[in-house]
């Protein structure tokens, strides 16, 4: 019986069509999904941080209202996300606790703080840029739930791209400590952006089974260089510097060619070293903990509506 | 997030005239916070008219495992297609 339910999956897989959540699914593919997702779904819930930490200090009304539209979307992108992983079989209260527990990880770009409020703006531009990078090829993930949530995350996450422009192209126009303060932030969040595509292609040892299964269309290397050569014009737009003295365009190959990633740095930040771990994740249980009163009256009510 | 909620599908009838779609789940403590919930997180931009939300525990589906013979009475019955039956070209409006 496993023989035909196998080669049912793998027919489906070879066709390009996607696996529904009580499909029968090889043990390895199911606990690769539920760790991809799971992790995703954490990134964006820590990912509400840094950004929220500048909500009562937006500069206008309008920022602040566009960046609390932008912090909510982070959460809902993050429930989505929740929801896709329980069709797998996962359970959210063991998600949230897999996440304050450190058992599970997530995105180590939010592990770098948010000092100034051009971060806000950078964050926008250069790390929601990646993550649409990487997530625009993840509407066709094989996994079909994870495909439909990316292909709502990745309308909603056009507009934080275009915020966090805009918000530089205004910075930009400003006084001098404005432009300095876009440049120092940029510098900053250029080189952890890279690394959000994840360890070079030769050191990432699941990619090939990955690809094979359609949970990955393109390799890390692939998806950084495509990230390097949309984000060149941009910068030179905006009139900033990416921190990068090897960054030029190479004719031959029609890519930029840029310096290597301190992947020292990624992987004691991916450990726990990184300028924030500590304080996002104590930030989160916090939060959870904190809530407990408002999910037990909840309960109270319901429960006294069934009575 | 969840204690024990229990979980509740959601579907949105994104304007009049389509059906109610499937669009995900969420946990709440009763139908009307899921109600509620559904509104703030499948409708941030105005992509529903309508929302129905079902305890996921009282759907009944059919299983992955008996597809096929499931759906085998509808495989072989050709004739209920247009195309099964063959009209000369020259007549009109057919």
């Amino acid at each position: 019986m496993t023989e035909t339910l196998e080669e049912h999956f793998d027919a489906t897989i070879e066709h390009d069509r996607r696996i529904e959540p009580r499909d029968w699914m090889p043990d390895a593919y199911r606990k690769t999904m539920i760790r991809q997702i799971a992790q995703h779904a954490h990134s964006e819930i820590i990912g509400m941080q840094p950004e929220g930490n500048w909500i009562t200090r937006a500069p206008s009304l309008r920022r602040k209202a566009i960046l609390i539209a932008k912090v909510q979307d982070e959460a809902g992108h993050g429930m989505y996300l929740y929801s896709a992983a329980e069709t797998l079989g996962a359970d959210r209260a063991e998600l949230t606790e897999m996440l304050i527990s450190g058992r599970q990880k997530y995105s180590s770009i939010f592990n770098y703080p948010t000092l100034t409020y051009a971060d806000v703006g950078v964050i926008g531009w250069l790390v929601d840029g990646a993550a649409i990078c990487n997530q625009v090829p993840l509407c066709r993930s094989s996994y079909g739930p994870y495909a439909r949530a990316m292909v709502r995350i990745c309308k909603e996450e056009s507009f934080h791209q275009r915020q966090g422009y805009e918000l530089l192209m205004t910075m930009v126009r400003g006084t001098d400590a404005q432009r300095e303060m876009v440049q120092d932030a940029t510098n900053r969040f250029w080189w952890p952006s890279l690394m959000m595509f994840g360890p070079p292609d030769d050191q990432s040892p699941n990619t090939a089974q990955s690809m094979a299964w359609g949970i990955k269309r393109h390799t890390n290397d692939e998806l950084r260089q495509r990230f390097v050569d949309m984000t060149v014009p941009q910068a030179q737009k905006l009139g900033v510097t990416l921190p990068d003295p090897e960054l030029k365009w190479n004719e031959q190959r029609g890519h930029h060619d840029f310096g290597p990633v301190d992947w020292d740095e990624f992987m004691a930040v991916i450990k726990g070293n990184g300028p924030c771990n500590a304080q996002r994740i104590e930030h989160r249980r916090r939060a959870h903990e904190h809530g407990a009163w408002v999910r037990e009256a909840a309960d109270a009510h319901a429960g006294k509506g069934q009575r | 997030m969840s204690t024990g909620w229990p979980l509740y599908e959601v579907f949105l009838r994104g304007k009049r005239g389509l059906n109610h779609v499937h669009v995900g789940s969420l946990h709440a403590a009763d139908a009307q916070m899921a109600l509620r919930h559904a509104r703030d997180l499948y409708t941030r931009r105005n992509e529903g008219v309508s929302i129905w939300v079902v305890a996921a525990g009282d759907i009944t589906a059919s299983s992955p495992d008996e597809k096929d013979p499931f759906f085998d009475p509808s495989g072989d019955k050709v004739y209920r297609h247009p195309t099964f039956y063959k009209i000369p070209d020259d007549v009109p409006h057919m």
